[in-house]
């Protein structure tokens, strides 16, 4: 049994990947809510564009959009240097990077959950809430928020999910630096790439397997437990 | 309380142009469906910003389009009763109730064990929207509207999405509402016999234009405001005082300026006075005392008015000693009887057609189940 446990290298591999993903998936989620919101109520010259923005990742090679971020966000680039230069928030090969490319690679598949989720909310449960006192806020707080809670799970297990497989752009863009920057496919990769690799990239495949059908399972039960509090008639 | 409403808005190729003054009590905003009725409750409530005018309530202006003012719907203080309820279905029935109450004045107004109480939803509380029946929904959207401690509720036909049983179900609580609480309703109906019941004032709605205001009664009886109204349901209100019960033959005797009224069993206590609506279609003209008829309530009075002798059917109002009764008759019976102003006539009318749903007053013991049986 002992090709099934995992070397420390593996391990770090695994536990980076989840911490991409996790980070990646958080911090996307407000800038995602914003976009979803303003996607689905706003009437604004260029929503088409943001649109199209936004889903650009979806439909680029990712080497592509890698290619782009590490032009933007590199540490020459416009972005890149400004923020390390005031923030101290260094991309270019570092986890960090490896989180940015992962989220912005699930951006487009979680902005499209939630802008689904919202579009389905009842505006005239809104305005009931209205006229009831709330203002804006608490009316996206306390009816909005809770309507679309199903759906702010799907989009934020959709954006985990490709976090997780993410691969062209974060190679790309941060490379393929163990304990740094190798997430699990990356490693999958590497080990596909030495001769008697093949039992490590299976042991990481099984991995990858497992915490799949966890992020699917715990979705599910998330959904079920949020749908039955709806229970619309 | 004075609402005073003033407005203009385009809607596509509808336009409103409404303006009345309402004041306590019950109002009705009455009118067919996509006469505006909605629309303009909708802009006192704050959903619709109109192209220009103004809406106030006593000396608070809420929409002044020539000052620029507009205040927020939650800043209005104006409870609003939805056509489909609107509950929010993920929070139980308690706290749908209490979603209001966060942004109410602290102020002792209502409470909520006494709008409960009033409404009949304590068993309800802890269900969710989803398990509730139509009426139920209504009832509690109706406490949530409440509990916000508005200065004046709006319903917007809130039976209209519900069946007959459920709106006799309803009924009675919306008229323990008009008395016992002191918010003010302006309630949005199409439907004559609902009004009838509850309508203190009723504003008539045609066209995106306020067709008439007045006093419900003066409303109902006017004969050139039928084809507004709705012709076939178009009848007179009649007040009465419940003065014997008949239990051998199980009637209900009551008495108005009129005369003697016999009714089948009402369960209301001797000395109740009540509003009867007699509909137009169910009186009868005679020009001489019948004998030998099986109609129990007959009524002598003198032809006050002939409506409009375009067409086969006409309608006469009749002065029965201060009462005012209107009937549905063919042109044909008109001049077969030689109708003309002042003839003395006689009314009658069968105790069975009498509208018992549209019966208003202190009707406690009616439960929602005899009110159903009636319409059978």
């Amino acid at each position: 049994m002992d090709w099934i446990s995992l070397s420390p290298e593996e391990w770090t591999a695994v536990r980076l990947s989840i911490r991409v993903a996790v980070v990646a998936t958080l911090v996307g989620l407000p800038f995602g809510l914003l976009v979803a919101l303003a996607l689905a109520r706003g009437r604004f010259w260029g929503h088409s564009l943001l649109n199209g923005f936004v889903l650009l990742p979806l439909i680029l090679p990712p080497v592509v959009t890698g290619y782009i971020l590490l032009i933007l966000f590199g540490k020459r680039g416009p972005i890149g240097s400004f923020l390390a230069e005031h923030f101290g928030i260094v991309f270019s090969f570092r986890w960090t990077g490896a989180a940015l490319a992962c989220g912005v690679m699930g951006f487009p598949l979680m902005v499209r959950a939630l802008r689904l989720s919202i579009e389905a909310v009842d505006a005239r449960l809104e305005e009931a809430a209205g006229t009831l006192g709330a203002n804006r806020a608490w009316v996206f707080l306390t009816v909005t928020l809770p309507l679309i809670l199903p759906g702010i799970i799907t989009g934020m297990i959709l954006c985990f999910a490709k976090a997780m497989g993410e691969f062209g752009a974060t190679i790309t863009f941060v490379s393929n630096i163990p304990g740094e920057t190798q997430t699990l496919p990356s490693a999958i990769y590497t080990f596909t790439q030495v001769p008697g690799g093949d039992a490590g990239a299976l042991r990481l495949t099984m991995v990858s397997v497992a915490i799949a059908m966890l992020a699917l399972l715990a979705s599910e039960l998330m959904a079920r437990y949020a749908n039955r509090r709806l229970e619309i008639e | 309380m004075t609402v005073a409403v003033d407005i203009c808005h385009r809607l596509g190729n509808f336009t409103l142009d409404a303006q009345f003054e309402a004041t306590d009590g019950l109002v009705a905003l009455l009118g067919r469906s996509g006469s505006g009725k909605t629309s303009i409750i909708n802009t006192i409530a704050g959903l619709i910003n109109p192209d220009r005018g103004r809406v106030r309530i006593d000396d608070v202006v809420l929409i002044d389009t020539v000052r620029e003012i507009f205040v927020p719907s939650h800043r209005r203080r104006i409870g609003y009763v939805f056509q489909e309820g609107r509950l929010f279905p993920h929070p139980t029935g308690r706290q749908n109730l209490l979603y209001g109450r966060w942004f109410a004045p602290r102020e002792a107004g209502t409470d909520f064990d006494g709008v409960v109480d009033l409404l009949g939803i304590g068993a309800l509380l802890d269900r969710r929207p989803g398990r509730l029946s139509g009426g139920e929904k209504q009832r509690v959207a109706i406490g949530r509207a409440l509990l916000a401690k508005p200065r004046l509720l709006l319903m917007d036909e809130p039976l209209a999405s519900l069946d007959e049983a459920r709106k006799a179900e309803i009924l009675p609580y919306i008229e323990r509402l008009r008395e016992q609480t002191r918010v003010p309703i302006i309630y949005v109906s199409h439907s004559i016999a609902e009004v009838a019941r509850l309508a203190s004032t009723v504003v008539l709605v045609s066209d995106g234009k306020v067709a008439a205001v007045g006093p419900t009664a003066q409303i109902m009886h006017r004969l050139d405001l039928f084809p507004l109204t709705g012709r076939a349901e178009a009848g007179a209100l009649i007040e009465a005082t419940v003065e014997r019960h008949d239990e051998q033959f199980g009637l209900t005797e009551l008495r108005s300026h009129a005369g003697l009224w016999r009714l089948p069993r009402l369960d209301v206590p001797i000395g109740v006075r009540l509003r009867l609506r007699v509909r137009a279609r169910d009186v009868m003209i005679a020009r001489s005392a019948p004998s030998d008829l099986s109609a129990l309530n007959v009524l002598s009075g003198r032809v006050s008015d002939i409506g409009s002798r375009h067409g086969a059917i006409v309608e006469v109002r009749l002065d029965c000693a201060g009462d005012v009764l209107i009937a549905r008759l063919t042109r044909y019976s008109v001049q077969r009887l030689g109708l003309s102003q002042g003839t003395p006539v006689f009314a009658l009318i069968k105790s069975v057609a009498l509208d018992r749903r549209s019966l208003s007053g202190p009707i406690r013991g009616m439960s929602g189940a005899d009110a159903a049986a009636d319409e059978v």
